[in-house]
């Protein structure tokens, strides 16, 4: 039983993740934006079985509460061992390109938002000596590409920010773990043809679950992402700036 | 997710149709995707014709509103959205003392397609369908409005969706009165017996001592032997002390799709005389987990693929008690001279508990489930040979399983059609109930 905060806690894939912790008798404090969507969340995470289920409202774009809200929650539960931080939103790419303002937003809440609460997590969890920090990042934020490069770009800022942020907190004996989803079958994809390549949340769930077991760093879901970045990543840019991708 | 989602569980007929997800119960339909085209709830895939398939249109996919909403240990009373599985249901319950008050053999449905295809089970002499137990539920409508429905508010939409095939709108959550329940076993009794009298015997003396029954029939068997098979009794578990049987965790899943339907003459033969002889005595006894006693086939993953990409057919029908014992031995005697075999034939006698649904298929008397590979012409032309029977001894198709049957059967049988139309959504459709009325 952990003391669990997640923040972006109606997205499915948090949902799906939340399940399992509320399975394993979790104490949850949630936090998203809309109220009567972070109510039903809330209620049926408690019947799955969470110990206890509380909630707070928040506009990630609202940096100003993010302490605040994390102050609550830390008091509420008593402590913290384990945050999943899953909010996001995927912007269009071509309105990001005729428009700084939603280029700028998409980077508000899926860049600088995860940034102002793991600054403030990470000095909480640094103190503490121990917990995790679990956040979901994209392969999306592997290697630009023309198709959701501004996606993109936010989410490889959160990547190497982690990075930094576990180097730092290894040696207090936190783990900070980031997940690369690929393609995954939610509402923040609904608009796209699915084919094999997708994956459910619940089976991004149960795995992501074991990662945070494990005290993974960095790991792709599904696992064979792995391999299909290892070749993205590898290829010359020379070439890669020719490709439709 | 292997192969399309959107097909009904015969994979027969084959449709054009697009979906939507549907995610959060508050959030209004997304109507404005349909534009001047039809939409149809769609829940897990598991009726067989078409009732779920809407060619041409559109499918508002339910499967997403998983959300449990309330659960009171101690009355037994669950409510939860429409797309929860009986499964997930389970999960929740069986360990806290509750099962389904009812279920099919399936417990990959979900809660709103239970409702909406008002399922019966192997209790259906004791509880009848599972619409009667649903206490209240939500319906979401076309124009924005939400109708709360149960036998005291909005009586009249909360019979037309029980066993209204999704045609009144989609329905957002339900709320289910469960059956109390020791543990998570059945009291089994397996009783080969030799011939349909025997069935009926056993059946009539059964039905009073035994929450649970069913029969398998070898439907190979002709002449003195017509109608042998294996009789399935059993009631919820005591308390017990000692080891609890083991339940296999093992899952098998149907990979491919064969070129041909694998279930012929042949396998049909060899599986049916096995699985009658595959108990040494004529009578077993003993305790078995709730998921091998009410769901056997659950456990090979996508079995319907057996039969190839073809598809194939159900056939149940309801015959009443009078005609039933003449009925169904006609109905086997053809089965035996078309030298088709259906690999599963399940008979069970229905008891007489009215449902409130409006086109709800029971009816006291007996039922009998076949299946066939779809051969075409040949196999349409047998199962109108069935129909002749069912009519004539004043029968019916149940439409969950249907794919075929004639619009004047399907009027004739179930008069209260008309009155759908009052309770319909404007703006809802489905490949089957334009086929059974359009054509009027």
């Amino acid at each position: 039983m952990r003391n669990t905060l997640v923040i972006g806690a109606t997205s499915a894939i948090a949902q799906a993740t939340a399940r399992l912790f509320a399975e394993a008798g979790d104490a949850l404090f949630l936090v998203a934006r809309d109220v009567n969507k972070l109510a039903v969340t809330a209620d049926d995470l408690k019947i799955r079985g969470a110990s206890a289920v509380h909630t707070a409202s928040l506009d990630v774009l609202n940096f100003d509460r993010h302490q605040s809200v994390i102050d609550a929650a830390i008091e509420t539960l008593d402590g913290l061992d384990l945050v999943l931080i899953a909010h996001g939103t995927l912007p269009d790419q071509k309105d990001c390109e005729q428009s700084f303002e939603i280029t700028k937003k998409a980077f508000e809440i899926n860049a600088l938002g995860t940034i102002s609460l793991l600054t403030h997590l990470a000095n909480y969890f640094e103190q503490k000596g121990e917990g995790t920090i679990a956040v979901i990042s994209s392969v999306a934020g592997d290697r630009g590409r023309q198709s959701n490069y501004v996606y993109g770009s936010a989410k490889g800022a959160v990547t190497i920010f982690l990075q930094g942020l576990r180097n730092r907190l290894t040696k207090s004996g936190v783990s900070v773990l980031t997940i690369k989803p690929a393609f995954v079958d939610t509402p923040m994809t609904a608009f796209f043809s699915k084919g094999l390549l997708w994956a459910k949340p619940s089976a991004v769930a149960t795995r992501l679950e074991r990662l945070i077991a494990k005290q993974t760093d960095e790991a792709y879901i599904p696992g064979y992402w792995r391999l299909i970045m290892l070749v993205i990543r590898f290829i010359p840019e020379s070439i890669f700036k020719k490709l439709s991708l | 997710m292997v192969g399309n989602r959107y097909q009904s569980w015969g994979r027969y007929p084959k449709v054009n149709q697009e979906a939507r997800n549907l995610y959060w119960r508050d959030d209004p339909l997304p109507v404005e995707a349909v534009a001047d085209k039809t939409f149809l709830p769609f829940g897990n895939g598991r009726s067989y014709g078409d009732v779920c398939l809407n060619d041409g249109g559109m499918l508002f996919d339910c499967r997403h509103l998983d959300h449990f909403i309330h659960f009171d240990a101690n009355t037994g009373v669950f409510r939860c959205e429409a797309g929860v599985l009986l499964s997930e249901v389970l999960q929740l319950t069986v360990a806290k003392g509750w099962f389904l008050p009812v279920t099919p053999g399936t417990q990959f449905v979900t809660v709103g397609g239970a409702i909406a295809n008002d399922v019966h089970g192997k209790n259906h002499h004791k509880a009848g369908t599972f619409g009667q137990h649903v206490r209240c539920f939500e319906l979401l409508r076309s124009d924005g409005s939400r109708i709360f429905c149960s036998p005291n508010d909005n009586n009249k939409f909360y019979k037309a969706t029980i066993g209204g095939l999704g045609l009144t709108g989609v329905i957002a959550w339900a709320e289910i009165q469960l059956q109390p329940v020791h543990n998570a076993f059945i009291d089994q009794e397996i009783i080969r017996y030799k011939n349909l009298d025997e069935f009926f015997a056993l059946a009539r003396g059964s039905d009073e001592t035994f929450e649970h029954t069913v029969a398998w029939i070898d439907c190979l068997a002709k002449g003195k032997q017509l109608g042998r098979g294996l009789f399935i009794r059993g009631n919820y578990a005591d308390v017990f002390e000692g080891k609890a049987p083991t339940l296999s965790k093992m899952r098998l899943i149907f990979p491919v799709d064969p070129p041909f339907a694998l279930i012929n003459g042949l396998t049909l033969k060899l599986f049916n005389t096995l699985y009658y002889r595959k108990q040494w005595t004529d009578r077993v006894k003993g305790l078995v987990h709730y998921q091998p006693f009410f769901y056997p086939l659950d456990a090979i993953h996508a079995w319907n693929r057996i039969y190839g990409s073809k598809g194939f057919f159900q056939y149940q029908c309801a015959i009443p008690t009078d005609e039933m014992e003449g009925a169904i031995r006609e109905l086997l005697e053809r089965i035996g001279e078309a030298g088709i075999g259906s690999f599963l034939a399940v008979l069970k006698l229905f008891g007489d508990r009215p449902s409130p649904g409006l086109l709800s298929f029971p009816m006291p008397g007996a039922t009998l489930a076949l299946d066939f590979p779809n051969n075409g012409e040949k196999t349409l032309r047998l199962l109108d040979q069935f129909d002749e029977v069912t009519r004539s001894a004043g029968g019916r198709v149940n439409p969950s399983k249907d794919a075929r049957m004639r619009p004047e059967d399907f009027q004739q049988r179930y008069p209260n059609w008309t009155k759908m139309t009052d309770y319909m959504d404007p703006h809802i459709s489905s490949s089957f109930w334009r086929r059974v009325t359009e054509s009027s």
